[in-house]
């Protein structure tokens, strides 16, 4: 295996396996915002506020993957040939 | 390794000015800068007591911002309303800006939020040191105990670096998605991808103000509130 095949096997892995974690927490957030929300719609306003700021937070995890897997195709330290 | 299209990571020289050399991102925030001034002075050089249509427009957008950044700073917010509303208008135009043919977001670069979020980061210390004195601003890092110090750094660096990354990230991930897209599929297939991307340049340049706020305001009140 040379070294790119080995960069683009790494690449698949760190954003498939990476963003497991992020969409369960994400769908997690969502759900108790919905729960909360049909139960006290006149919260709405600031829950979705705070929702959005939360689900940014989450997806951060799965962009450093993003990123992670950029760094490794695009610009790998390792691979000279360009 | 030449894959699709061109790496997020490299920088389009423009031209040099004597040895330091102008990128593209720079001179679409150049554009932009220019463009957003010249529009704010025309805008709002003749402001009168009964508004005409625009004005209304135009203060409705200010206030909007205004009410926002209250809920989220308590005390004193009207002064860190310049830095955030004008952010948050830059940050708007310049995530949907990618859009526009012929040119790229110059927040899909990572040296633009680099730099923006050096800005925070600043403002943040700045403003927790103005209002509670530099000694009792520096002392709440050494809060529960002296241990947590290099915690407390080290937080308010990661802090900063993720603000740095989720713009970057967003924004350079949806003009890439767009790019493969077009290469696969041809000419009117990434039109709802579009849609989505001016979404996401909405919604992180809300994120990106929002959480500036959100540590400005845990800088200057006295309560140990921290986010991420």
């Amino acid at each position: 295996m040379t070294i790119e095949i080995i960069s683009i096997i790494g690449a698949v892995v760190a954003v498939s396996f990476g963003a497991i974690g992020p969409a369960l927490a994400e769908g997690r957030a969502v759900a108790a915002a919905m729960e909360a929300m049909a139960r006290q719609p006149e919260s709405a306003p600031t829950l979705s506020r705070t929702l959005f700021v939360g689900l940014a937070m989450i997806e951060t995890m799965a962009i450093y993957c993003l990123v992670i897997a950029l760094l490794i195709l695009f610009a790998n330290p390792f691979v000279h040939a360009r | 390794m030449n894959v699709g299209p061109h790496s997020p990571f490299d920088l389009p020289i423009e031209f040099w000015v004597g040895p330091v050399p102008v990128t593209q991102p720079v001179v679409t925030t150049w554009l932009l800068v220019a463009s957003l001034a010249i529009l704010s002075f025309l805008l709002t050089r003749r402001l009168r007591i009964r508004p005409t249509r625009t004005q209304a427009a135009l203060e409705i957008l200010v206030t909007t911002i205004d009410d926002q950044i209250h809920e989220i700073i308590p005390a004193g917010a009207g002064d860190y309303l310049p830095l955030l509303g004008t952010l948050f208008l830059y940050l708007l135009c310049a995530n949907v800006s990618g859009l526009v043919p012929g040119v790229h977001a110059p927040t899909a670069h990572i040296e633009t939020p680099a730099a923006l979020a050096l800005i925070v980061f600043s403002a943040v210390h700045v403003a927790g040191m103005k209002r509670r004195g530099v000694g009792g601003y520096l002392r709440q890092f050494a809060r529960p105990s002296v241990l947590l110090l290099p915690l407390n750094v080290l937080s308010e660096i990661t802090r900063t670096f993720s603000l740095m990354i989720r713009l970057f990230g967003n924004v350079m991930s949806g003009e890439f998605i767009i790019a493969i897209v077009l290469g696969l599929a041809g000419l009117l297939v990434p039109i709802p991808l579009m849609g989505l991307e001016l979404l996401t340049g909405l919604i992180q340049a809300y994120i990106f103000t929002t959480l500036s706020a959100v540590f400005i305001g845990a800088a200057v009140t006295t309560m140990e509130r921290k986010v991420t």
